[in-house]
């Protein structure tokens, strides 16, 4: 095991934590702003993912062109899936909350695989083959930037314009933000859109490496919840360091071990964070 | 004078139980009416039904003539009611600045929304040395200070206020008092709520005592301080009250 090795898997595991940083950041949004855990957060992923590839197989779209449009049809989806199913249950009891994702994470896979059957499919992009300096992928550092880009964009969204001050607001103090006039009903469905629109961005940057089936959402949606507690729940900002950190630690504790256990040493630094600090390494409380 | 704000008979209650059972009251353009009353009146509810977060079972409020019993808070803003409620509600994690800013929410965001703002500031100099912290740094008066400061963002046509001097030091009350007398030397129209009844009534033009959820008296301020009734039912001297 000589250092090159490690630098290279740190490397590679930071492209990977990139995107996941993407995917914990959408997360951990929706659980911010109002106290959702979104489970079928992986299945908006993998959906993306095939609307790149049938963007590519049909139209000839290369991945990186359908980032925009993955955006916009996944942020209508999030939309959606709040107007139809959240925004009702979100008076019931917090099982109803959680059977409700969970339940459309079955439906999201499920029909996923009747529709397209469990085959890997892959779309190809200009970005595709590419090796750059450290055996990096070309894809992966597209990937990388790209989802650095949009979570950066979201954080300025969030930080200075007046919806997004509106969001945090909301996030904060419901009843408060309602008495200032902000109706916390529109802004939780721009919350999701928002959030989903995210899955669509890292569906589409993922799309020239990976190969798309209906089981794919796990390779992000379990990462992606460590992300979340290890940023410490509802900080958007603590999830995509949390991110980056669960990108390293699966890769680069994959290479030094076994690739076997990658998963698994992922939960146990998450186990152990948890245990020495329940908020999370960034912990405090809500931003 | 005109009334700005009328309340007529109103019933309002949570679920089956009635906390307002026939409140009535009037209050004229730029007048500083106060509302009194033991634990348990109804005072708060009676703010929390003109806001819009309870709506009326019986009678009517009407804001310059119109009705508005039953809008929800967003559309009474719009109609110029701001609204500082009992609990602390800011925003912990946000700075003094966008605490403010998001007072002006339902408004544009325009020139005259940034001036106000230096309005505000200049009124709470206190808030204007630390607009770039968060508000959880801030003590208790200087917070009733930014709720006060966040509803002028509004320019209300009436301003309410749920027991503006809560917890807090007697200086820092009298601090507190101040403020709202030159917010109402400005001209806004105020109404608020208070369980200290005698420093309520000495910076109030007029006050209604609310008892089980009616209204028992009403007069200005100064009379009230002298009404016998009034003085052993609310301010502690004499007879010892309830």
């Amino acid at each position: 095991m000589t250092a090159e090795i490690v630098l290279q898997s740190v490397v590679s595991g930071l492209m990977f934590g990139g995107v996941i940083a993407l995917v914990a950041v959408g997360i951990s949004l929706i659980w911010g702003v109002m106290d959702v855990i979104n489970f079928a957060y992986g299945e908006y992923l993998m959906w993306a993912m095939y609307l790149t590839f049938f963007l590519y197989a049909g139209a000839g779209l290369d991945p990186l062109v359908s980032v925009p449009v993955n955006a916009l049809v996944l942020f209508a989806a999030g939309v959606l899936t709040y107007r139809l199913v959240i925004a009702r249950v979100m008076r019931g009891p917090i099982f109803a909350q959680l059977l409700s994702t969970f339940g459309l994470f079955v439906l999201l896979r499920y029909a996923a695989w009747l529709l397209f059957r469990p085959d890997d499919r892959q779309a190809q992009s200009l970005v595709s083959n590419g090796v750059v300096e450290l055996r990096v992928s070309t894809g992966e550092l597209v990937a990388f930037v790209g989802s650095v880009l949009a979570t950066t964009a979201l954080f300025w969204f969030l930080t200075w314009t007046k919806t997004g001050k509106a969001l945090r607001a909301v996030a904060q103090d419901r009843e408060a933000a309602l008495a200032l006039g902000i109706e916390p009903d529109r802004l939780y469905a721009i919350a999701w859109g928002i959030s989903a629109a995210a899955a669509g961005v890292a569906g589409s940057l993922v799309s020239s490496f990976m190969y798309v089936n209906p089981l794919v959402g796990d390779v992000f949606l379990l990462p992606g919840f460590a992300a979340v507690a290890l940023g410490g729940f509802g900080n958007v900002y603590g999830a995509f360091a949390g991110g980056l950190v669960i990108g390293v630690v699966n890769v680069t504790g994959g290479t030094l071990t076994m690739p076997k256990v990658k998963l698994a040493l992922v939960y146990l630094v998450f186990l152990a964070v948890l245990f020495m600090r329940p908020r999370g390494l960034f912990g405090g409380r809500r931003q | 004078m005109t009334s700005v704000l009328v309340v007529d008979d109103v019933h309002a209650s949570y679920g089956r139980f009635d906390v307002l059972r026939g409140v009535s009251l009037r209050v004229a353009s730029g007048e500083l009416v106060a509302v009194l009353g033991p634990n348990g009146a109804g005072k708060s509810t009676l703010l929390k039904t003109i806001a819009g977060f309870l709506a009326p079972r019986q009678g009517s409020i009407t804001l310059d003539g119109e009705a508005i019993g039953g809008l929800r808070p967003p559309a009474l803003l719009r109609k110029g009611i701001a609204y500082v409620m009992q609990r602390s509600s800011l925003f912990p994690k946000m700075t003094i600045q966008e605490n403010l800013e998001l007072g002006a929410y339902v408004r544009e965001t325009t020139d005259e929304v940034r001036t106000d703002i230096e309005r505000v500031l200049a009124l709470f100099p206190r808030l204007a040395e630390r607009r770039r912290q968060r508000a959880e740094g801030l003590s208790g008066g200087e917070r009733r200070m930014l709720e006060i400061g966040r509803g002028l963002l509004l320019r209300p046509r009436l301003l309410l206020l749920d027991e503006p001097t809560m917890g807090l030091a007697p200086l820092v009350m009298d601090l507190i008092f101040d403020k709202i007398l030159e917010v109402r030397a400005t001209g806004t129209t105020v109404v608020m709520v208070e369980q200290n009844a005698r420093r309520a009534l000495e910076v109030s033009d007029r006050a209604y005592v609310l008892e089980q959820g009616q209204t028992r008296v009403e007069g200005r301020g100064e009379e009230l301080l002298r009404s016998e009734a009034v003085r052993r039912a609310y301010l502690g001297s004499g007879t010892a009250g309830r």
